[in-house]
């Protein structure tokens, strides 16, 4: 395995990614989950399908598509949806949520036709929805690498605002604390992340990877930072785990992360119920 | 003589049709412990969302610490203590150190971490509000009560002026309110922190708060607690609109 990624360029492109994004995708997710924004993950990665299919298309169309790389486009599109989405949740300030169903739907419609008018599923954008071992380029890491720094960078300088911002709005707000910009910048950092993991997991599962480690993390941190180790730890393993055996066995890492991260959780959720009957044991004994 | 931390003049407030606040002039001075009670919807919690600045007033000025509160820079000297838990989610992977520790974001200023001073500083305040052994603790593993002590250290951490409380003692257990305000009224006297406090309780509070306002949309009666206390129950009752009878308390913990 480690002599086939030392001479093998598309597996040095693959494993690097893959472990940026097992870093900045459970990175934002813990902020997005304990926000109760993880739907949201879902919606901007519907509408950067709709980028990456367009892009596909015009790519048969246009001379200047075809040297594109579509990750540029679904990069975009995700940007371009969050703003969308803070917008619609401004105009509905009672029923904010609409937003998100709203946003995801125009995402698969839009996706839908492009589709349809390039005559269907070519092998490229499978790709782009499971995510691939072999399609990830150069260029494709670099991209990664870029989203990395800002993703890092935008969470080593705002984590206390940040914080503040997810566990108590009300308090944030008396206190000065602008959260409306932070707000903003968030959502174009979410779509940053959902671009930048694309490549390895795939559109139809980006928001699983942003999930599923911080759902597992979660049971057992007491504290924030903890929680942020955990969900990084599991989110690298699953990422690791995953694209091992996607290699292995020929088939898209998608499926092998998200399966290997939902893995994990349960197991971690398996490990927590022991312990609570452990607990629960000691407790029992102890009064009797 | 002191100085004025806190000068309304003249402030109304209408929510849409309805005048919620109506003409309020009220001042209140470096380290008095104010308790603004009234019945509900008399206007409370608007006054308060105006000090804090969120609700503009239709008329009149508002000034905080003799600042113009449309020019006031100075958020961090005022503390804010909400109702219990009202915007927390209590499943949240947070230690009480971590939020006390949040109470300074401001005060540390944008693109700055917490220090080590920070967290000594969270200690300090934790210990000050009793709850310095459960610094390492899940926040949603606290009682009531013992969150509310963890928000209130949250609101000393940036060594406020005047601290501001929205009825903190709501779904607070009735064993425990007795000592939290007796907690309130040591930060008051031994650090000199001015508290205004919202609150339908009248009768515990008032025993420890140093004056009393008495809001039904307007201000009906303003001043030391002694004079509240040599007021009528039908006055009172007058104001709220339905019958108010007070019950004296004993504080035996705290000295007077």
């Amino acid at each position: 395995m480690i002599s086939a990624i030392l001479s093998y360029e598309f597996l040095q492109n693959a494993f690097l990614s893959g472990l940026i994004i097992g870093i900045i995708a459970p990175l934002l997710g813990l902020f997005i989950v304990v926000r109760r924004l993880a739907l949201i993950a879902d919606a901007l990665s519907h509408v950067a399908l709709a980028g990456i299919a367009g892009s596909l298309y015009l790519s048969q169309q246009v001379l200047f598509f075809s040297a594109l790389n579509p990750v540029y486009l679904g990069i975009a599109s995700a940007v371009g949806g969050s703003l969308l989405i803070e917008k619609l949740r401004g105009a509905y300030r009672h029923y904010e949520e609409l937003a998100i169903p709203v946003i995801l739907s125009a995402g698969i419609g839009l996706g839908a036709i492009f589709i349809s008018l390039s005559k269907g599923f070519g092998s490229d954008l499978v790709g782009y929805l499971f995510g691939s071992v072999s399609a990830v380029s150069r260029q494709d890491l670099w991209v990664v690498i870029v989203i990395a720094i800002v993703v890092i960078a935008y969470i080593r300088f705002f984590y206390k605002e940040l914080f503040i911002v997810s566990f108590d709005p009300d308090y944030a707000k008396v206190s000065g604390v602008n959260s409306k910009y932070i707000q903003m910048l968030f959502m174009i950092i979410t779509a940053l992340v959902i671009g930048a993991s694309m490549r390895i997991v795939g559109i139809l599962l980006v928001s699983s990877l942003m999930t599923i480690p911080v759902a597992a993390a979660i049971q057992l941190a007491k504290s924030f930072k903890g929680a942020l180790i955990y969900s990084i730890v599991f989110g690298e393993s699953a990422v690791l785990i995953g694209l091992i055996s996607a290699y292995h066995l020929d088939i898209a890492p998608g499926g092998t992360i998200v399966i290997t991260s939902i893995l994990i959780l349960l197991l971690v959720l398996a490990w927590k119920r022991i312990q609570n009957m452990r607990n629960a044991r000691a407790v029992k004994e102890g009064i009797l | 003589m002191t100085n004025n931390i806190i000068q309304l003049d003249d402030v109304s407030f209408s929510y849409e049709q309805s005048l919620a606040l109506d003409h309020i002039s009220l001042q209140i001075g470096e380290g008095e412990f104010w308790a603004l009670i009234g019945p509900n919807g008399s206007g409370k919690s608007t006054l308060l969302n105006i000090i804090l600045g969120i609700l503009k007033p239709s008329s009149g000025t508002v000034k905080l610490f003799g600042d113009d509160m449309r020019s006031f820079k100075q958020r961090e000297r005022i503390g804010y203590v909400s109702q219990k838990s009202n915007s927390f989610n209590s499943g949240f992977p947070a230690t009480v150190l971590e939020v006390v520790r949040s109470g300074l974001t401001r005060k540390v200023g944008l693109f700055r971490s917490f220090t080590k001073k920070d967290e000594q500083r969270a200690m300090e305040v934790l210990r000050i509000v009793g709850m310095e052994r459960f610094a390492k603790q899940n926040i949603g593993e606290l009682s009531g009560g013992q969150q509310q002590r963890v928000f209130i250290a949250r609101a000393l951490a940036g060594k406020p002026d005047l601290l501001i409380m929205d009825e903190p003692t709501v779904g607070i257990d009735q064993q425990n309110v007795a000592s939290f305000y007796t907690m309130l009224n040591r930060l008051n006297r031994e650090h000199g922190i001015a508290i205004v406090l919202v609150t339908h309780e009248i009768d515990l509070v008032t025993e420890l708060a140093t004056h009393v306002a008495c809001l039904n949309r307007t201000i009906h009666f303003h001043g030391v607690q002694s004079d509240y206390k040599k007021m009528d129950d039908d006055d009172i009752s007058r104001w709220y609109g339905h019958p108010v009878r007070r019950v004296h308390h004993q504080m035996p913990e705290v000295q007077q």
